[in-house]
């Protein structure tokens, strides 16, 4: 009983979104059907539906490339910002050093340097890992800096006066107090993960949906470009969502001090 | 022991072992960028002894406590407390109760109570037994296992008390404990904090804003004045505390009252430090 409570409350409230959705995917067939808007210009959604069911495995087959491509690169990210984070958090020197270069990175239009990465390191899965752990590592880095930043120097005091070592005093008090700073980071990364797989196998590569997307859309098979956009969506919120996942049982063994979800819109 | 008696210990003590400091500081002067904080700041606090600084706030009362718990490093002057005298040292010598509860919000009361001994690396076992054995006359035996966000505002205090003195040095710093309270459970949580601290042995330092606090709890009173901040005037308390919380009525607590009152009015009213 009380687990179909439950599936109700969550049908409740996915309703708006898939409401809008489906609202929007009408309207898309509405529209293309009204002013005859030829499919290799842009197919209605049925077209795309049926693209994506016509072979689903050679969808699925690209989709793994690029998902095993993205879990790389993000494992990658996140080891990498724990390092630097925790480096800058440590030294002041490592800090200065360190952090401008972080933000002059982040200038670089990466579209231009993928093709360079595919002449440096080649066509194989390295290429793309770069160019995902350049679109990732800047958004986990910044909110895992911070999050440890954002502790109260009152506690770390607190801490010190109790006799903890600078270690201690980072391992049990800034770290659990940077987690929800650190998953805002990570959500963000898993969406912009997906695009920079998309960019790394756009220049360079023999599968994935990246190469997919571009390979179709030379040969205006707009419905199979469309198709592994969907695919890729999908991948993102998959993404999302497990990033989502891994916050809430995190949070629930750590707490934060304020659990209450605030929106001003409603009183 | 009732409280009386114990305190009548606490001055047979003090006759036998006197020139006992636990705490002593001696010409403290500090700055913060260009603001003189404390100038020349000197007092002792013996083994035994329950001693409360008072002021308005901004005179670097708390600045005092940092600098007695080690957190901050004088500009010039000596502290020592429980014979160490680098401020380095201090820390982790010394049980200090911070203005705020400072609990952290992920851990049950049990595991916040036992932070400073689980920094030592005292045995999980052992440090949550003793948790156990304090939360009893604590009040927070029942809530043991619950997170600081279930709990009341004196609840909180008590749990942070609890983490400050666990680990059981001699001297006891406490940064208005009750500050953020209201006044019911102010006045129920003073007289519980008379009660609960077995002081026999130890060097209590407490720093209120309330002057009934100080009189109620402390053997002697340190007033001090603002900008900078300094110490003024020092009295003695000597009231009978064995009537409870009548004591708050009789002639020489209303005496003692006014006196401190004026003492801190004349520094505010910037007449100077009273003879």
């Amino acid at each position: 009983m009380t687990f179909l409570v439950a599936i109700r409350a969550r049908v409740i409230e996915w309703l708006p979104a898939i409401f809008m959705a489906v609202a929007l995917v009408v309207l898309w067939e509405v529209l293309v059907a009204v002013f005859d808007v030829q499919h290799w210009l842009l197919p209605a959604p049925s077209v795309i539906f049926a693209e994506l069911f016509e072979s689903p495995g050679f969808l699925l087959g690209h989709a793994g490339v690029t998902l095993s491509e993205i879990l790389i690169g993000f494992a990658v990210s996140i080891a990498l910002a724990v390092v630097i984070a925790s480096g800058i958090i440590w030294s002041r020197t490592v800090e200065r050093s360190i952090y401008p270069i972080i933000i002059a990175s982040q200038t670089i239009p990466i579209i231009t340097l993928a093709p360079l990465l595919i002449i440096w390191v080649g066509t194989d899965i390295m290429s793309k890992v770069i160019v995902i752990v350049l679109f990732t590592f800047f958004p986990i880095v910044i909110s895992l800096v911070s999050g440890l930043r954002s502790v109260d120097q009152e506690m770390v005091d607190m801490f010190r006066t109790l006799g903890a070592s600078p270690w201690q005093t980072f391992s049990k008090l800034m770290i659990p107090s940077s987690l929800p700073s650190f998953f805002a980071g990570l959500k963000v990364a898993a969406v912009v993960s997906v695009i920079g797989g998309v960019i790394g196998e756009w220049f360079g590569a023999s599968a994935g949906l990246g190469w997919l997307m571009k390979i179709a859309g030379g040969q205006f098979q707009t419905a199979r470009v469309f198709a592994a956009i969907v695919v890729l969506s999908i991948l993102a919120m998959a993404l999302f969502a497990a990033v989502v996942a891994v916050e809430k049982w995190s949070l629930r063994k750590y707490p934060p001090t304020a659990n209450r979800v605030i929106r001003l819109g409603e009183s | 022991m009732s409280p009386a008696s114990q305190r009548i210990a606490v001055e047979d003590d003090k006759n036998v072992v006197s020139n006992d400091a636990l705490i002593s500081v001696s010409d403290v002067s500090f700055d913060y960028e260009l603001f003189r904080i404390l100038d020349g700041v000197s007092f002792s606090v013996e083994r035994g002894e329950f001693v409360a600084l008072v002021g308005p706030s901004g005179c670097g009362k708390s600045t005092i406590l940092n600098l007695i718990s080690g957190v901050l490093a004088p500009e010039s002057g000596r502290i020592s407390a429980d014979g160490l005298d680098n401020h380095y040292d201090r820390l982790g010598s010394i049980c200090y109760m911070q203005q705020k509860d400072l609990l952290l919000p992920w851990r049950t009361v049990a595991e916040n109570g036992r932070l400073g001994l689980e920094l030592r690396g005292v045995p999980k076992s052992e440090s949550a037994d003793r948790v156990r054995e304090l939360a009893v006359s604590f009040g927070i035996a029942d809530v043991l296992d619950s997170l600081p966000n279930e709990l009341s505002g004196g609840m909180r205090q008590r749990v942070a008390l609890l983490r400050a003195v666990l680990p059981d040095n001699s001297v006891i710093l406490l940064d208005e404990p009750f500050g953020a309270l209201d006044a019911i459970t102010r006045s129920s949580l003073q007289r519980w904090l008379f009660e609960v601290l077995d002081r026999s042995d130890k060097a209590v330092l407490l720093v209120t804003h309330d002057v009934e606090e100080a009189i109620l709890l402390a053997d002697r009173v340190l007033v001090m004045a603002p900008n900078p901040g300094r110490i003024v005037a020092e009295e003695k308390m000597n009231i009978d505390r064995s009537i409870g919380s009548d004591v708050m009525v009789t002639g020489e607590f209303i005496a003692l009252k006014r006196h401190i009152l004026n003492l801190l009015n004349d520094q505010e009213m910037g007449f100077g430090a009273s003879q």
